[in-house]
């Protein structure tokens, strides 16, 4: 039935079709809940419903005689085991230098419960309502403490500590840049503009819930975790390292079809944790699935910046510093990569496309009662993406200067080019992307779309959005020197097998990215065989032997270049052997379009043939050359690769409703070299829908005792077809240089791009800077009115 | 709650993709349920709480349901299709096809609620669909991926290659 993928060879920049679609669209799709284990019990967890008390007591006796009932486990149960805490893996210094203050995070509560949704015990029964039909028996005393629900009064020395190590709830105080020269150059500024801005708490939102099923085989003692990870490798690696479930080698972690991450499916959670243990405990496997209401309130919570920016300028408008003081949320607890989101993923990426030479970034992470807050879609750089552009679109309007004319002026031309706040920037042309976006969104004929929609009573805006990113993540050494536990390198093993076809086994994980087209596509380009004779293996640590898994926009300059790598050793190989079989010295051999062939002549082989001889062994001394095909490769980048471009928004408001409509998106990106620009344009297209639906719709919201409020579908606005644009998309090209595929990136990009150019476009409507996230049709009817009122106003003064 | 107060087992009966099945379900069973954990047809998914992403879409009665907000009692003696019993003879459903060459997926996990929502859009309002009509009527179902974009795409050349097949109301 699937004869609709491409038995050909398919280049690299071809739009190839999806050969994972085929079990999507028939529903054979393999999703962790899917799947049932022999014998399996449910699991079901108990929460607080407090944000913020001590555990006076905890009793399970009455809950544990309930129908149907396997067992209830506690953090004692824990504790008694001798499993350790969930970690952040990633070690941040204060300026004073001291290191950043961990609170202790069970993975089910000791003492006290920091936030509506963690963990208090676990029921394990032969049915889900089973198990929650006992879990409101369990008996639980709590002693309640004030929440600490406000960023903004955390810091103060009234707020409740969440942590006894951290006090004024503060994890870490941090710095980047210069001082010194920043506070010269505001000294000597002719003008300096300033913003206090938030960035909105957002909610991942994956359509598949996190699941996993934990299973234990006492004879072979080892374990089997089902997990939706995006990263089995690195679940299994702190699992076994600092958890300690089990050695890694007895550790098996498996993820199926991943329904969507975006950074959510990243982290190592209480409840993979506790599944993994408890079915060594109780003797059978432990089933686990959320609903959506424990996803809004368990699942890492993304951005949540409070942040003061200052832009000095010079008198010609050319940006001589930018200052900085943020203060993030970082929830209840440190999760896994928590600490680099607002430091070393944000603050390094203040300078934008800009020529800026002096920048001082601080920030204070700030532990409040509620989700933690870790990587979501563009990690750090929409927070800075955000307060740069936003600032600088502030700047040019008190200017009374062009938006693209501000920048114009400020553009980075040189390469290579070193930020003042590490990144240094390898290849670029931010010229072409403005062009580019300028003439597709016809800015030109703005102005006459603007009188235009006036006289029907309608405000229009258009915003920009100058960004570049830094992903492709990352050189594990620099990451190292900054704090990073782990190297962010990735793997690959090119398996040929005797008859010619191939797997790649990648530490890559895809949850959506389509990876089992695109990197058969790169083995079927370079090896010139047909896509479909091409395999890809992924997302089970028994069959690849390690990887650092999918985020930060790396699968393609990270994965695809080790596979690339390996492809590198497969080719010296093969030409070796077809040397010894074509009777040629090797430097003679020539392979191209699938063939070996001794040049200047018309004697080749296939590749298929090749690979034959590879395994059969005949014909070439085993001595020297060892018999079979298959080669690996670990590939360390050399640099963050650096996406940039331009997005501009044109909006048109209702004032009598304050709706907005989006009239055009226009994205141009530059992704470096484009693999299969089908799959790009989809990542494009997905990004800017949570751009825009965070400029637009949603926020995760608590109310002062730190109760979730935007806990379900009815109060938390995801975008909906009906709230979204058909996109313009466009592309401009500089070849990345630091990886051999040239690739850039581009799975967060449109995420990181398109909030400010949203926001840009309704500030430009309305007429006034103070428009906040989500800018939802009430926010936008009181602005309307207020601004409406006041041009009134002044009009009836002339 | 004891054996004896255990809520009673009730017989259901119903065809789903053209096959008779029955069973003897607790009452408060969800369709949705019934379907991913008797039958073993784990392509309708479960996406949410509230009825409102869409991830578990089938068709009764030739009508497109939530089956997480019917409970499986309630499809007693009806005709249900799912993702599964889209496709016939072998080949794909024109809409299946469409989103595939369409790029109208990515994690593929709305994707069978969505696929089942387009072809009940085109029984209601034919093979030529805007993408207005399209956009508007896709609000209740969810996608995170793809920033709907070429679902959109996929829906309005999945209807015109309905039309063009001149294809009967979806397969009961």
């Amino acid at each position: 039935m699937n004869a609709s993928v491409s038995s050909t060879v398919t280049p690299i920049g071809a739009a190839v079709r999806r050969k994972e679609d085929h079990r999507f669209i028939t529903g054979k799709g393999r999703y962790t809940d899917d799947l049932d284990r022999p014998g399996q019990a449910h699991a079901y967890f108990l929460r607080s419903p407090y944000a913020h008390a001590r555990i006076r007591s905890l009793d399970v006796t009455a809950a544990k005689a309930m129908p149907g009932v396997v067992d209830i486990l506690t953090g004692a149960d824990l504790a008694a085991d001798g499993i350790g805490d969930l970690i952040c893996g990633w070690m941040i210094h204060s300026k004073d230098g001291s290191p950043m203050k961990m609170g202790s995070h069970p993975a089910l509560a000791k003492d006290k419960v920091r936030y509506v949704g963690d963990h208090v015990a676990v029921v394990i029964a032969e049915s889900l309502n089973a198990a929650k039909d006992a879990a409101l028996t369990v008996e639980v005393e709590y002693e309640l403490l004030p929440a600490v629900a406000d960023l903004a009064a955390a810091q103060d020395g009234t707020a409740a500590q969440v942590h006894d190590c951290a006090p004024r709830n503060t994890a870490f105080e941090w710095e980047l840049g210069d001082r010194a020269a920043t506070e010269a150059a505001f000294a000597r500024a002719a003008k300096v503009t300033t913003l206090d801005l938030v960035n909105n708490r957002l909610a991942p939102n994956a359509i598949e819930p996190r699941a996993a099923i934990g299973e234990y085989d006492a004879g072979d003692e080892a374990f089997t975790l089902w997990t939706t990870s995006q990263n089995p490798h690195v679940a299994r690696l702190v699992l076994s390292a600092f958890v300690g479930i089990a050695p890694e080698h007895k550790l098996r972690v498996i993820a199926p079809d991943v329904g969507g991450g975006f950074g959510s499916k990243i982290f190592i959670y209480a409840e993979e944790t506790v599944c993994a243990w408890a079915a060594k405990k109780v003797g059978r496997p432990v089933k686990w699935t959320a609903d959506r209401s424990e996803a809004f309130l368990s699942d890492a919570h993304g951005r949540d910046h409070i942040s003061h920016a200052e832009l000095a300028l010079d008198e010609t408008g050319k940006i001589i510093g930018l200052r900085v003081h943020t203060r993030a949320n970082m929830g209840a607890y440190l999760s896994t990569f928590a600490s680099s989101i607002p430091t070393y993923l944000y603050a390094t990426l203040l300078s934008g496309q800009y020529d800026i030479p002096a920048i001082y970034c601080e920030v204070d992470a700030i532990y409040t009662t509620t989700a933690p807050v870790d990587a979501y879609r563009g990690a750090g750089r929409p927070e800075a993406t955000f307060l740069l552009e936003r600032i600088v679109e502030k700047a040019a309007r008190e200017r009374g200067e062009d938006p693209a004319d501000f920048r114009r002026r400020n553009f980075i031309r040189t390469f290579p080019h070193q930020t003042p706040v590490i990144m240094a920037y390898d290849a670029g042309d931010y010229d072409a992307s403005l062009d580019k976006a300028m003439e597709l969104a016809d800015y030109a004929g703005f102005p006459a779309r603007r009188a235009e929609a006036e006289r029907r009573g309608k405000l229009r805006g258009i915003g920009f959005s100058a960004y570049i990113e830094a992903c492709g993540i990352a050189p594990s050494a620099a990451v190292g020197s900054l704090g990073a536990g782990v190297g962010l390198w990735e793997s690959a093993e090119v398996r040929v097998n005797p008859t010619g076809n191939v797997e790649v086994l990648t530490g890559s994980h895809s949850h959506g990215q389509g990876h089992e087209t695109t990197f058969a596509q790169l083995v079927s380009a370079r090896l010139g065989i047909p896509i479909d004779q091409v395999s890809v293996v992924h997302g089970d640590t028994d069959k690849v032997q390690f990887g650092m898994g999918t985020y930060g926009s790396r699968s393609g300059a990270v994965g695809m270049s080790a596979i690339s790598k390996a492809l590198d050793k497969v080719e010296a190989k093969a030409k070796k052997i077809a040397a010894h079989i074509l009777e040629a010295a090797e430097g003679d051999i020539e392979f191209k379009d699938g063939r070996f062939t001794v040049a200047g002549t018309d004697r080749s082989l296939a590749f298929a043939e090749v690979a034959l001889n590879a395994y059969v062994a005949h014909k070439f001394p085993t001595s020297e050359i060892e018999p079979g095909l298959k080669e690996g490769a670990f590939y360390d980048p050399t640099n963050f690769t650096f996406p940039a471009g331009c997005h501009i928004c044109e909006v048109e408001v209702d004032p009598e409703t304050g709706v907005t409509e989006i009239v055009n998106f226009t994205a141009v990106d530059d992704f470096g070299v484009i693999i299969n620009p089908m799959i790009v344009e989809g990542q494009v297209h997905g990004g800017l829908g949570q751009g825009i639906g965070q400029a637009l719709l949603e926020g995760v919201t608590y109310d002062a005792d730190g109760q979730l409020v935007t806990g379900s579908y009815m109060d938390y606005t995801m975008p909906r077809a009906g709230d979204l644009p058909s996109f313009t998309v466009g592309i401009t090209t500089t070849r990345c240089p630091s990886n051999p595929l040239g690739i850039k990136g581009c799975g967060e990009a449109g995420a990181i791009g398109s909030p400010p150019a949203v926001i840009n476009a309704l500030t430009d409507a309305l007429g006034t800077e103070d428009v906040p996230m989500p800018a939802t049709p009430a926010r936008v009817w009181a602005i309307a009115r207020k601004s409406l009122s006041a041009r009134a106003a002044r009009q009836a003064a002339e | 709650m004891t054996e004896a107060t255990k809520p009673a087992r009730v017989p259901v009966a119903m065809t789903v993709n053209g096959r008779s099945v029955s069973a003897e379900i607790e009452p408060r069973t969800l369709l949705v349920q019934y379907l991913r954990e008797n039958l073993d047809l784990t392509g309708t998914h479960v996406g949410c709480d509230t009825s409102q992403c869409g991830a578990c879409v089938v068709h009764v009665g030739g009508e497109a349901v939530k089956s997480c907000t019917m409970l499986a009692v309630q499809a007693d003696g009806m005709s249900v299709t799912t993702i599964e019993g889209l496709a016939t003879g072998g080949a794909l459903h024109p809409m299946q096809a469409a989103f595939r060459e369409n790029h109208g997926l990515q994690c593929g996990f709305c994707t069978p609620g969505m696929i089942m929502s387009a072809v009940d859009l085109v029984t209601r309002f034919g093979p030529d669909l805007d993408e207005k009509t399209i956009r508007e009527n896709l609000d209740g179902n969810l996608c995170r991926c793809t920033g709907y974009h070429n679902i959109v795409k996929s829906i309005a050349a999945g209807a015109r290659a309905m039309g063009a097949a001149a294809t009967p109301r979806a397969a009961e």
